[in-house]
This record gives C-alpha cells, structure tokens and sequence, in this order.
C-alpha cells in the first residue's frame, strides 16, 4: 500500500520539477493538472477500507483538478494570447535547482519530525513540505499573473498532500482542499475578467502595481 | 568461456544494426519505407574500401584518435554486464573506469576536432565539452543509487544484483528516477534528439557531426562504428535499471537481450520521431533536470 502511495508521491515531485523548469505555460498548467489528477486518486491509494464519500471526493477533485481549472486557465492563456514566461526573476534552472533543494530539505526535516510510526515510512511529508515550497518559487518568481495562479494551486496542491496524513481522522479537510480548488477556479476567473475589463497590453504583474490614474 | 565469446560477439555485430533499427522507426513514423535494416553495415564496409585525406594542417593526433575511441569504447563494453550475464571484466570500483573510458574517448575526439584548425570543429568540440560536463553528474549520481541499492562499486554486481530481484519500497520510486534519469544519459552522450540531431548537416547547429567533418574514409567508418557501440552500451546499462527480466535459460537470456536492445532502438526511435531538438541554449536545463532525477533518486535511498 504505502510503495503505491510513495511512487504516486515520486510522480508529485517529479512534476515539480517540470513546473519549475518549464517556460511553456501551457506545460506548466498540464503538469499541474496532472498533479492534481495524481493527487486526486491518491486518497484511494492511501487507505484500505474506503468509503462513498471517499470515492465522491476522489472523482470531485479530478474533476475540478484534471479538468475544470486546467479549462479555465487554457481559455484564460488563449484570451490573453500568451504562451512562456519571457523573462522570471529567478531563471528556470536556478528555480529548478532551488527546488531541489527545498525537495532535499524537506526529506532532511521529515527524518528530524517526530511522526507517527506509520507516517515515517511514506513521503507524505516530504512530498508535502516540497511542493509547498515549489508552489512559493513559482509565486515569488515568475512575474506573469497566470503562472503566479499557477505557483498558487503547487501550494495547494502540497497542503492537500499534508492532508493525506489527517485522512482518518478528519475527512471534511479533504473536501476543504476541493472547496479551496473552487476558490482558485473563481481567481482565476477573476482574472480573465479584470483583463478584459483593463484591456491590458500584458499580464504582466510588475506594471500591474505601477498603473495608476 | 562461450559466455565471453556471445558478449564480444554481440557487442562487436550488434551496434550498427542499432541504428538500423532506430532509423527504421523514424521512416515508419515519417510514413517513408526507410533504409534496410541493415543499411549501417553496408555504410561501415563502404567507408572502409575509401581512400583517406588529411588536411596538411593535421598532426598524429588526427589519426590516432578514431582508433583511441574506439579502443576505449571496446574496453568500456567489456565491463558491462549484458542481460543477465556477467561482465568479462568486473572488479571493484570499474563504474569509475567506465565513465572515464567515455571521457578518454571524448578527450580524444574533440582534440582531434581543434587539430584540424576549422573553427566549426571547435564550435562542436567545445559543446561536446559542455553538455558532457552536465550530464556526467546525472550518470554518476544514477551509479550512486544503484551502488546504494547493491551495496556494491563494481557494474556487474550492481546492474545485475538487486535490480532481477523485488525491491521494496522507496527503492522502486529511486530506480524509476535513475531510469529516467539515465535514458536522458543515453540521448545526450550519443547525441540524439532532443540534444542533437544526428541527421542535420548544418555546421552552426551540430555537436557531435560537426567534429568528425574532417575525417573521412576507413577513420571515419572507426568513427561511426565507435559512436554505434556507444550507443549499444549505454543502452545496455539503461536496459538494466528499465527492464531487468530473465528467463533462467541461457540462450532465452541472450534472445531476450537482443530483442530489448531491439526495444530501446525503437524507443529512442519514438523519442526522435515525436520530439523537437531543443535549442542549444535549453539542453542544459534538460541536463541539470537529469541530474536532478538521480539526485532526488540518491536522497530516497537516504531515507
């Protein structure tokens, strides 16, 4: 059970990786729905005695996660007419390899956490604390708005990880991870709206806080 | 002893027809029929019956460096283990001479290619450098797992020990890395796409061609024969972390190595057929993303 749920979490920190070194958006939003699928069926994975609300909540989070945000974020990208992040303020292999780092860090601190005994063994924490720290690099380095809605769903994408660890014991933090999925989904069309409506020349967040009347 | 024989054997008969096959899958894809199979032999034995030129400006560097290549190439195929059968030459700490086999080979091409003079020659050799030098961690970093995982620094040992038995937990996420991981090894070393491509003729763009431009007849044929034989023992090494199946029986072991160097043919053939060449300027993020594989590989087994 626990090297299904350790191979779904490699996958996890694979994509990662893909997120930090990838300038195509469109691979970006890819890599982050697949995460979200990855994720979505991990429940399953983790646990032995499953339930229907386990299951309803697995089909809602790959719904929303593979299907729904990626649509927004396409259709977001096409009305925007842009496809890479041109120029980030961290470049793609120095954020690739910060997120090795953080990746190295966060195995290094979930050996030093006393965790319970069936937690130790799987990378729930490590995946967790990782791709929290990936989904920072991609908020506080790019300078696109889409990719920093993006870096945004990483970071959430880890704490659903952490949890994984709760899931017996609190149930309803799962269906919080999809509610807070819903929230991205209305940001991100919040955006697409706010673009429309300003008729931007780009997404561009640094001009976004030098234009004033 | 007949062991030694089917493994020089293989290694010596099996590189070219490699290629065939790769070159086979790329015409399937392209919808074309493609050269026979056996079109790179007929190449090798075209080659050899040329004349050969050198450009006055040359020295014994020029000459002599196709055959140190391929010399190193040899020696480096007979430390790896092919199948399931061991190395004819194994001995503790040889993954250090087989890296450094490729780096000898290496040093030896690119000092040829600054011998000529020409400046696109040193164009690719200094590539060649570069990109080596990213993709030597990720191979290095790869080996460390599987020494981890073996408990061993010999190849023989750590490609065919733990790796043809069921591996627990974490060590199965560790080799899928290292896999893929070493597969980018594989593309870059032999200059394939999306590193380079081997077809294009274009001077400014090549890396590995564009050494080799002033070589020409039997030197050259050494030269694509050592890169063919590369190629064939890289894939040997990837195939052991990929698909480490056996059948008990000898000669099924040796059909079932021939058909999954078959296998890997066609994959790199896929890989060349559906992917792009990366801008120069991109291949080192591939690189560094490769190294990083077996690198996170390496910190799992640290756990």
């Amino acid at each position: 059970m626990s090297s299904t749920l350790n191979a779904a979490l490699v996958v996890v920190l694979l994509l990662n990786l893909l997120a930090l070194g990838t300038s195509r958006i469109r691979a970006l939003v890819q890599a982050v729905a697949l995460q979200g699928v990855v994720l979505g069926v991990t429940p399953l994975l983790a646990h032995a005695h499953q339930s229907a609300v386990a299951g309803f909540i697995a089909i809602a989070t790959v719904v929303i996660k593979g299907a729904l945000i990626p649509r927004i974020l396409f259709k977001a990208l096409r009305d925007a007419q842009i496809k890479r992040e041109v120029e980030p303020l961290v470049g793609f292999v120095p954020s690739m390899l910060l997120g090795a780092l953080g990746t190295a860090v966060s195995i290094a601190l979930a050996a030093m956490l006393p965790l319970a005994p069936g937690h130790a063994q799987t990378l729930v924490v490590p995946a967790a604390l990782s791709t929290v720290l990936t989904g920072f690099v991609l908020l506080t380095s790019r300078v696109k708005a889409i990719t920093q809605v993006i870096g945004y769903l990483v970071l959430e994408n880890g704490i659903f990880i952490f949890g994984l660890l709760l899931l017996e014991a609190l149930p309803s933090l799962v269906e919080l991870g999809v509610l807070l999925d819903v929230f991205v989904g209305v940001f991100v069309i919040s955006i697409i709206i706010h673009h429309i409506n300003r008729e931007f020349d780009s997404l561009d967040t640094r001009r976004l806080s030098s234009l004033r009347e | 002893m007949a062991l030694i024989f089917v493994h020089v054997l293989l290694l010596l008969a099996m590189p070219p027809f490699l290629l065939g096959v790769i070159n086979r899958t790329k015409a399937w894809f392209a919808g074309r029929t493609g050269p026979p199979l056996l079109q790179p032999y007929h190449d090798l034995i075209r080659l050899l019956r040329k004349d050969m030129v050198f450009s006055t400006t040359t020295t014994w560097v020029f000459r002599a460096a196709p055959v140190v290549t391929l010399s190193a190439v040899l020696l480096a195929g007979l430390i790896v283990p092919f199948g399931s059968f061991n190395a004819p030459i194994r001995f503790t700490g040889d993954l250090i001479l087989f890296a450094y086999l490729f780096g000898l080979a290496r040093f030896f091409t690119t000092t040829a290619a600054l011998d000529t003079g020409s400046p696109f020659e040193g164009m690719g050799a200094a590539r060649e450098v570069t990109f080596a030098c990213l993709s030597e961690p990720a191979l290095f970093l790869g080996f460390l797992v599987l020494a981890r995982i073996s408990r061993s620094i010999s190849l023989t040992p750590m490609l065919l020990g733990p790796l043809h038995a069921p591996l627990a937990g974490l060590a199965i996420a560790s080799v899928a890395l290292v896999a893929a991981g070493l597969f980018v090894v594989l593309l870059a070393e032999n200059c394939r796409i999306p590193v380079d491509d081997p077809n294009t003729h274009l001077e400014l763009t090549m890396i590995h061609e564009v050494m080799v431009l002033d070589h020409s007849g039997p030197l050259f044929g050494v030269i694509l024969y050592g890169a063919a034989m590369k190629l064939f023992i890289l894939s040997a090494v990837v195939l052991h972390v990929i698909a480490p199946f056996q059948t008990g029986v000898a000669a099924f072991d040796w059909l079932l190595f021939v058909a999954e160097m078959t296998g890997i043919a066609v994959a790199i053939g896929v890989v060349e057929s559906v992917m792009a060449r990366l801008q120069l300027r991109h291949v080192p993020t591939l690189l560094v993303a490769a190294s990083l594989l077996c690198g996170f590989g390496f910190l799992l087994m640290l756990r």
